[in-house]
């Protein structure tokens, strides 16, 4: 009979691996790395936290002010607007991105030719500084005189006001983002390519489909990487600041700021900075992360039932 | 260059660096600040990478608080700079900054009173323009030093206007049915496109302008009392907005405003898209630079009741609690201020235009003696400047600014935000001001809860 190695034992054979010349060197190649993370991150949050519970405001006397920053954000109009609109937004933009990432990397997949050329022009918009993406936003989006409205004129498809109609503002802001398409495209392609080619063969000796070929087959091998992106761009949907600020808060464009584009991290910013709410602002972040927390937990247990690693055994 | 002209231009610079020298001798012997000036003065919000006028100034303050030494890296204003400054304890001896952050700040507690100040340097404050004294002014006291002081026209392309049929009269905001009547003839479109604006009322930026012209005092003097949702500020956004919706709606009319080119030579005038709008002084720089073959006059901006009236901004000098450099601060902002230096750098920049063969559009500050000497057309320029530079200046006089407000950013956005809703047809302007003034005195409540 085996026994099952406790805590101790891990302790001890973590300690004995420091008899090791290399295990030294790993922790000095990581000390950079921990120092930044305590200091600028963990550091960071562990101060946010406590002046969640004051009314910090850099410029005036602090003093406690207990869980009221809290209360005020579930009776703050502005703060649940906001939270609401970075939902939806997040809620078109995750599986447009997906989707499109998706259709360029099957394509990319079935070039043979230039592929690494290819490869390169879709992942170089990825480079592209998030500022400029906001007011490049600006000027393909600017209804029937921008380059997209411009488009979907040669297609008779009716041309929104992306900037200023309430309705387009969202849909345009996911747009807007589906820019960096690129990363997660060259992220499936190499899911894609590793999945076995005899899978697709046997597929096909049993009469398969292109299209069953792709959803029992190809989607399944790359469901782990389909929720690894889809736990991050819905990170990033909730957080996303740069290109909104830079398009419809920059104070020579704030004249097309709305009600409609007021994200939940540019609303924090504008009670951190413009306000001097820090304090307030700090309760803001605490609750984002603690409603990411709550969102991841929620797709890992969900994704138990639709995601598939080879040689788990289940 | 012709060896002539080399000479011509060695000789304007001698002229400027000696009317510099003698501008900032004469600032330096009239301190009477009790303590020799020394150390570092650390500046934030204006470097040395700004326009001649910028430039020229900084000279002769330089000179003003020799032997100190003026640590002002470039950029503007920079608040999460400035707040780390502040959080750090570090913070510079001087702030240039929009008025609008005075009230805010100073109801914090963190900026000086400037009393001290302009009694040690013997500031004269009658010589600034009281709407902007105003808006630097917290419960009686003064937190800012202006400095440039913003006037708002209406700009006319008199091309677009006459071949329209409209006349000047009927371009008078005091008549809001006639003034309608002119937008009206002079828009044009094709289709759902807007081609050419025929009156752009400017909002949301200038919806303090329109409430005033209708009569309303969106916040009480003392910067602590909103009234956003007055019958005249409701009857002032409708309009205003009505002008919008009659030439196009919002969608069109702004999608056909973010194509101008508004600083280049094919700009919104000299491509006859505009009639007329409101705009601020600075803009006939621009166009006398850009385009100065272009026709355009200026009209005053007139309250319902036919006086001419004009919304004021600007920037302003302050100095933060903690700063280490009070007496240097103070002769600096004297110095940047005061007549003779706007005079001095106002002459070279004639001197300079002159010899390029470019006109003279005026230099507007918050110093009304110096615009008195300032803004006067320069012998040969064409009239069509040399108007403008009259009513801009006249318009002068007739100004009002916002007061300082220790909820300043928040009352701006609590009303930017209400005529955005309006524009975008979300709410009406009743109900959309009413949540707006709502908005206000909540924000202000709060700022000033001790």
């Amino acid at each position: 009979m085996t026994r099952t190695p406790g805590p101790g034992d891990r302790a001890r054979r973590w300690a004995s691996g420091f008899r090791e010349r290399d295990t030294w060197w790993a922790y000095a190649f990581l000390a950079p790395w921990f120092f930044g993370f305590l200091v600028f991150t963990a550091g960071a949050m562990v101060w946010g936290a406590i002046i969640s519970f004051t009314n910090y405001s850099v410029v005036a006397p602090t003093h406690g002010v207990g869980l009221a920053n809290y209360r005020a954000i579930g009776s703050d109009p502005y703060a649940l607007l906001a939270l609401k609109n970075s939902f939806e937004m997040t809620a078109i933009y995750v599986p447009f991105e997906m989707g499109l990432a998706l259709l360029f990397a099957s394509m990319l997949a079935r070039i043979t030719r230039f592929d690494g050329f290819f490869r390169t022009i879709f992942y170089l918009p990825v480079m592209t500084p998030t500022v400029a993406i906001g007011g490049m936003y600006l000027l393909m989006f600017n209804g029937p005189y921008g380059l997209v409205d411009q488009f979907l004129g040669y297609l008779h498809i009716p041309e929104p006001y992306w900037l200023t109609d309430p309705n387009w503002i969202k849909p345009g802001i996911a747009a807007m983002l589906v820019w960096q398409v690129g990363g997660n495209t060259v992220l499936y392609l190499a899911a894609i390519k590793n999945v076995p080619q005899q899978l697709y063969e046997a597929a096909s000796i049993d009469g398969a489909s292109a299209w069953r070929r792709f959803k029992d087959v190809t989607l399944p091998m790359i469901s782990p990487t389909l929720f690894f992106t889809f736990v991050i761009l819905t990170v990033y949907g909730l957080q996303v600041f740069d290109q909104i600020y830079t398009a419809f808060y920059n104070p020579s464009n704030a004249k097309i700021s709305s009600d409609t584009s007021l994200m939940y991290v540019i609303y924090l910013f504008q009670q951190a900075f413009d306000y001097l709410h820090m304090g307030f602002a700090s309760a803001m972040a605490w609750l984002l992360f603690g409603i990411i927390m709550v969102i991841t937990v929620f797709q890992i247990l969900v994704s138990k039932r639709f995601v598939y690693y080879e040689g788990e055994q289940r | 260059m012709s060896r002539r002209g080399k000479a011509f231009g060695a000789l304007a610079i001698a002229a400027a660096v000696a009317a510099i020298a003698v501008t900032a001798a004469e600032a330096h012997g009239t301190s009477t600040h009790s303590t020799k000036l020394s150390g570092t003065l650390n500046i934030m919000g204006f470097g040395t990478n700004g326009d001649d006028v910028a430039k020229n100034r900084f000279a002769i303050a330089q000179k003003a608080v020799a032997p100190v030494k003026v640590n002002a890296p470039n950029g503007g204003f920079n608040e999460q700079q400035f707040l780390t400054d502040v959080a750090s304890k570090q913070v510079p001896d001087l702030v240039y900054w929009d008025r609008s952050f005075v009230g805010t700040y100073a109801a914090k507690g963190a900026l000086l009173p400037l009393d001290n100040c302009i009694k040690s340097d013997n500031i004269d404050t009658s010589q600034y323009r009281q709407a902007a004294l105003q808006s630097v002014t917290y419960k009686g006291h003064i937190y800012g030093i202006p400095e440039f002081f913003d006037v708002r026209t209406l700009i006319v392309d008199t091309h677009v206007a006459d071949t329209s049929g409209v006349s000047g009269k009927m371009l008078n905001t005091a008549n809001p049915t006639v003034l309608k009547q002119a937008a009206l003839k002079m828009y044009q479109h094709n289709g759902s496109q807007v081609t050419r604006i025929g009156f752009d009322p400017k909002l949301p930026e200038f919806f303090p302008l329109w409430a005033k012209a209708f009569g309303a005092n969106i916040l009480s003097k003392d910067g602590l009392h909103p009234d956003l949702n007055s019958p005249q500020a409701i009857a002032a956004l409708t309009y205003a907005n009505s002008l919008i919706q009659a030439q196009g709606g919002y969608n069109a009319f702004l999608a056909f405003r973010n194509t101008w080119d508004f600083f280049g030579s094919d700009n919104q005038v000299a491509k006859n898209q505009v009639g007329a709008w409101p705009m601020e002084e600075w803009y006939y720089n621009v166009l006398a630079s850009s385009s100065p073959d272009v026709t355009v006059t200026a009209i005053p901006f007139r309250s319902k009741t036919g006086d001419p009236i004009n919304y004021s901004t600007g920037s302003a000098w302050s100095i933060p609690k903690g700063a280490k450099n009070v007496a240097a601060a103070c002769q600096w902002m004297k110095t940047m201020t005061n007549a003779s230096t706007w005079e001095t750098v106002a002459n070279i920049r004639k001197a300079a235009y002159a010899k390029n063969g470019q006109y003279w559009t005026g230099l507007f500050t918050g110093n009304a003696k110096a615009d008195a000497a300032i803004n006067k057309p320069t012998a040969g320029e064409p009239k069509k400047w040399a108007s403008i530079i009259n009513t801009v200046e006249n318009a002068e006089h007739y100004s009002f600014a916002l007061p300082a407000s220790p909820a300043s950013a928040q009352f701006n956005t609590a009303w930017t935000n209400a005529v955005n809703r309006v524009l975008q047809g979300q709410q009406s302007p009743t109900q959309a001001l009413d949540q707006a003034q709502k908005e206000a005195v909540a924000a202000i409540k709060a700022a000033t809860k001790k």
